[in-house]
């Protein structure tokens, strides 16, 4: 299993990412200006500050040369995760509905938050089947989802969301407590949460990894072509 | 603001939160206007402007549906001209359909 760690100017958590994924796997780190994803089984676009956040937050990094690859990649329903900024540039990219918007606060908010695995049978969760609520920290100004009224409805009802916020713990104003929301194919996810940053006892919680793990059991049981 | 070159015509891009969609920062602004004494202030919401000098202005609405504004959460409308007596050309969500939003979200 080898993941790859897209690294922007900006990114800030793809050393975090290449760390955590490097527990559970091989992992290199994909430069933003090359075109090739190094036969990588499942690509993670990382948090942070790509190209500034100028315009918007992802608005830039959607036409970095390595998001041409990822959109073919994923196109041929290769994985792809999004963390943070990742799900938002993969909101902009369009290879996942909705986009993220100020917090309700107009704060940046930097907690732990209990987690709720809504399915578990995605290439993102399968590793979840035996715990089904998750501690995983968020850090984010720009965390809200949103989706117009019609699209959230068909996302709802097409399974496609993923993870909510606990009970009352929804840190941005999330529309429907949404965390994380997976495209229709269900080969590109992206949350607001890091689960690199939940992949050590030492900061407490470990479930980030349960994320990582899932693709890599996803990858795994693949029969080879 | 310097001159434009010759040939080059001078826009303003406004861009808005789309209409319903919560706007903490307007909301913000307005409650603070309210505390400074401005009684009468309603509807309050922040964007941003960007300016620009172009050639060809007809690609500016697609420059706005691809990478200037986001369709899906904001509004935009197009200003030319110098700054006074400028001409407003496209707006809001009406504006965004004209200049074909849904080929927006494609692969960029």
């Amino acid at each position: 299993m080898k993941f790859g760690i897209v690294r922007f100017p900006g990114s800030c958590d793809d050393v975090d990412a290449l760390r955590a994924a490097q527990r559970v796997g091989d992992a290199v780190i994909l430069w933003h200006a090359e075109r090739d994803l190094h036969g990588v089984d499942a690509v993670v676009i990382p948090g942070g500050f790509s190209y500034g956040d100028y315009l918007r937050v992802g608005a830039i990094a959607r036409f970095a040369p390595v998001m041409a690859e990822v959109a073919d990649f994923a196109a041929e329903g290769g994985l792809v995760l999004g963390i943070c900024n990742g799900f938002q540039v993969l909101c902009e990219a369009g290879l996942l509905p909705g986009a993220l918007l100020p917090n309700l606060s107009l704060r940046f908010v930097c907690r732990q938050v209990a987690l709720e695995v809504v399915r578990c049978d995605t290439p993102f969760t399968c590793a979840c089947e035996t715990s089904r609520e998750l501690s995983i920290p968020v850090k984010h100004t720009t965390g809200r989802y949103y989706a117009p009224a019609d699209q959230l409805q068909e996302l709802t009802a097409g399974g496609q969301v993923v993870l909510r916020y606990g009970a009352g713990q929804n840190p941005n104003g999330s529309m429907n407590d949404i965390a994380g929301v997976r495209n229709a194919e269900g080969n590109v996810f992206g949350l607001m949460p890091h689960p690199e940053h939940a992949a050590d006892p030492l900061t407490g919680s470990t479930d980030g990894l349960l994320i990582l793990e899932s693709l890599r059991a996803h990858v795994d049981s693949r029969v080879p072509v | 603001m310097a001159a434009p070159h010759q040939g080059l015509m001078r826009a303003r891009v406004l861009v808005r939160p789309k209409e319903g969609i919560l706007d903490p920062q307007g909301q913000t602004v307005e409650r603070a206007l309210k505390a400074l004494g401005f009684a009468g202030v309603r509807n309050v919401h922040v964007g941003r402007m960007i300016e620009l000098e172009l050639d060809d202005p007809q690609r500016l609405p697609e420059m706005c549906n691809r990478l200037l504004a986001n369709p899906l959460i904001e509004d935009w409308e197009i200003e030319y001209g110098d700054g006074a007596g400028m001409t407003t050309e496209g707006a809001g969500a009406a504006a965004n359909e004209r200049a074909g939003a849904e080929e927006v979200r494609g692969a960029g």
